[in-house]
């Protein structure tokens, strides 16, 4: 079993992410929340209704950019758009506008080779939000790049979500990353997946890097390793 | 003088294709090489006399080619159909097929195995019976060329189809996305560069296929030339026609890897 007696509420753009060792499901959730995989128990409820199948009002970003190599950047983020059969023109304006908020104007024509990962990333956040979803899934979207492009990214991220209200889930094993990001900080443990605790974030927006030395943060911190620690040792 | 000017072109548009002259290197050095092998071959059978009806001379053969031009330019002609016309067939089929594999488990199920009996089969056994049923003409070569370019696309092509990362799949699916979709804007495409693999191996193959189908029963092409002049001991006019197969199998080779780089041109290149 993957996950066991999970319930998380979460809210109206609120930033949520998900924390825990290798195994622990937060992936799986993610899947869960996103309809992409239906749970043998229990119950998915969006805006109070039951929820089976994907809906598109849900853009979702993963570890790998996986964009499409045969696509310019424009043409990859309008993906979804053509998929959705949304209007050309709007969509393309409001492509060229994420694409600009990303830090990537200049390079709509070019090929996603010619980028490198941190870039790629961007490209592939911009086709998450193309069809303007009100929830944003991300599956650890910054684990492939280098420590220096990750923060960049995350700060990068914050900047976009404040332009763009989303409500995202944000999946990720780097403890101090979800902390920094997030309102609430769920922190899951393994065999079975399970919520552990959940912990308010309380730093005020816009984050900063020195937030990560108050004493503040170094008390998030403990409340989170605390209960992921305890409970891989208790299952092992 | 012919031969530089292909060298040099070819050349020109390596260099403006990959940066760094490391592939115009590659392409004259094995140039040299086979120009310093063909020299070592002439001196050789020059020295030990070698009897041009057992082991002709390039100059021979050179001498031999220009002398039966006409005739091998026919031939020539007569073996590039059958290879063309079974490579397009193989093409038209393969593909097609292949989606309906990927697609449906049971076709996969139940023509998977066939198709592994059939590539299994060696085709020079199936090639007189082909000649026993269909005649002499160009159609049972056409077959044997199709039927050794059918399975390495088919296989292709279906490894291709279901080489899309599985999380493309999910962003898709959360879409919504029509099989119709998924299909034209996301596998195929994913797929092309491994159909263009399957394409090349092929290609190679087409022209084995029709000089079986020739040798077997026929009254034209570059394989008959080969039987018929070896047996009447015309040994520099079948290395002719051995050379012009060889250029042609290497031609065709590269006019598919060209095709490749003006259709996929994000296809890894080896």
């Amino acid at each position: 079993m993957a996950l066991d007696d999970v319930n998380l509420t979460i809210g109206a753009n609120e930033f949520v992410t998900l924390v825990g060792p290798s195994g622990c499901g937060k992936s799986t959730l993610l899947k869960v929340i996103g309809a992409l995989i239906k749970p043998s128990r229990g119950v998915l409820l969006h805006d109070g209704e039951p929820l089976t199948n994907p809906t598109r009002d849900v853009g979702i970003v993963f570890q790998e950019a996986v964009l499409l190599q045969w696509r310019t950047v424009l043409e990859n983020v309008l993906l979804p758009a053509e998929i959705l059969g949304l209007d050309k023109t709007k969509s393309r304006s409001r492509a060229m506008d994420l694409i600009n908020l990303v830090g990537l104007s200049g390079f709509e024509k070019r090929y996603p080779r010619e980028l490198s990962g941190g870039m790629q990333q961007r490209v592939s956040i911009c086709r998450a939000l193309i069809h303007n979803p009100s929830v944003l899934l991300m599956d650890e979207p910054f684990a492939a790049l280098d420590a220096l492009t990750r923060e960049e990214l995350g700060f990068e991220l914050m900047r976009i979500w404040a332009v763009e209200k989303k409500t995202v889930v944000f999946v990720t094993h780097n403890i101090t990353e979800a902390i920094l990001l997030a309102d609430r900080v769920v922190a899951m443990t393994p065999r079975p997946g399970r919520i552990a605790r959940i912990v308010d974030i309380e730093l005020s927006r816009p984050r900063t890097i020195a937030m990560e030395f108050t004493e503040t943060f170094k008390s998030y911190s403990d409340q989170v390793r605390e209960v992921i620690y305890r409970g891989a040792r208790g299952s092992s | 003088m012919t031969v530089d000017t292909a060298t040099a072109v070819l050349g020109a548009v390596d260099e403006k294709l990959e940066p760094g002259n490391g592939m115009v290197k590659s392409v004259i050095g094995s140039t040299l090489t086979l120009l310093a092998l063909v020299v070592l071959w002439e001196v050789l059978v020059r020295h030990f006399q070698i009897p041009g009806w057992l082991l002709p001379s390039p100059s021979a053969i050179i001498a031999a080619m220009i002398e039966w031009r006409g005739e091998l330019v026919q031939h020539t002609l007569v073996t590039l159909y059958e290879t063309l016309v079974g490579f397009a067939l193989a093409i038209a089929v393969s593909i097609p097929l292949a989606v309906a594999v990927v697609y449906s488990p049971l076709l996969q199920n139940t023509i998977y195995p066939i198709l592994l009996t059939m590539q299994s089969t060696p085709k020079v056994a199936i090639a007189p019976l082909l000649a026993l049923w269909i005649g002499f003409g160009a159609a049972p070569k056409i077959i044997v060329v199709f039927l050794v370019c059918f399975f390495p696309i088919v296989v292709a092509t279906a490894s291709g189809l279901t080489a899309v990362p599985a999380s493309l799949i999910d962003l898709i699916r959360s879409l919504s996305a029509s099989a119709m979709q998924t299909f034209i804007k996301i596998r195929f495409p994913t797929a092309m560069p491994h159909i263009f693999v399957g394409l090349k191996i092929a290609i190679t193959f087409a022209v084995i296929g029709a000089v079986i189908g020739e040798f077997v029963g026929s009254e034209n092409g570059l394989g008959y030339l080969i039987l018929i002049s070896t047996s009447q001991s015309r040994t520099p006019l079948a290395f002719g026609a051995l050379v012009l197969l060889t250029v042609m199998s290497i031609v065709l080779y590269y006019a598919v890897a060209l095709l490749e780089r003006l259709v996929v041109p994000w296809a890894p290149r080896n």
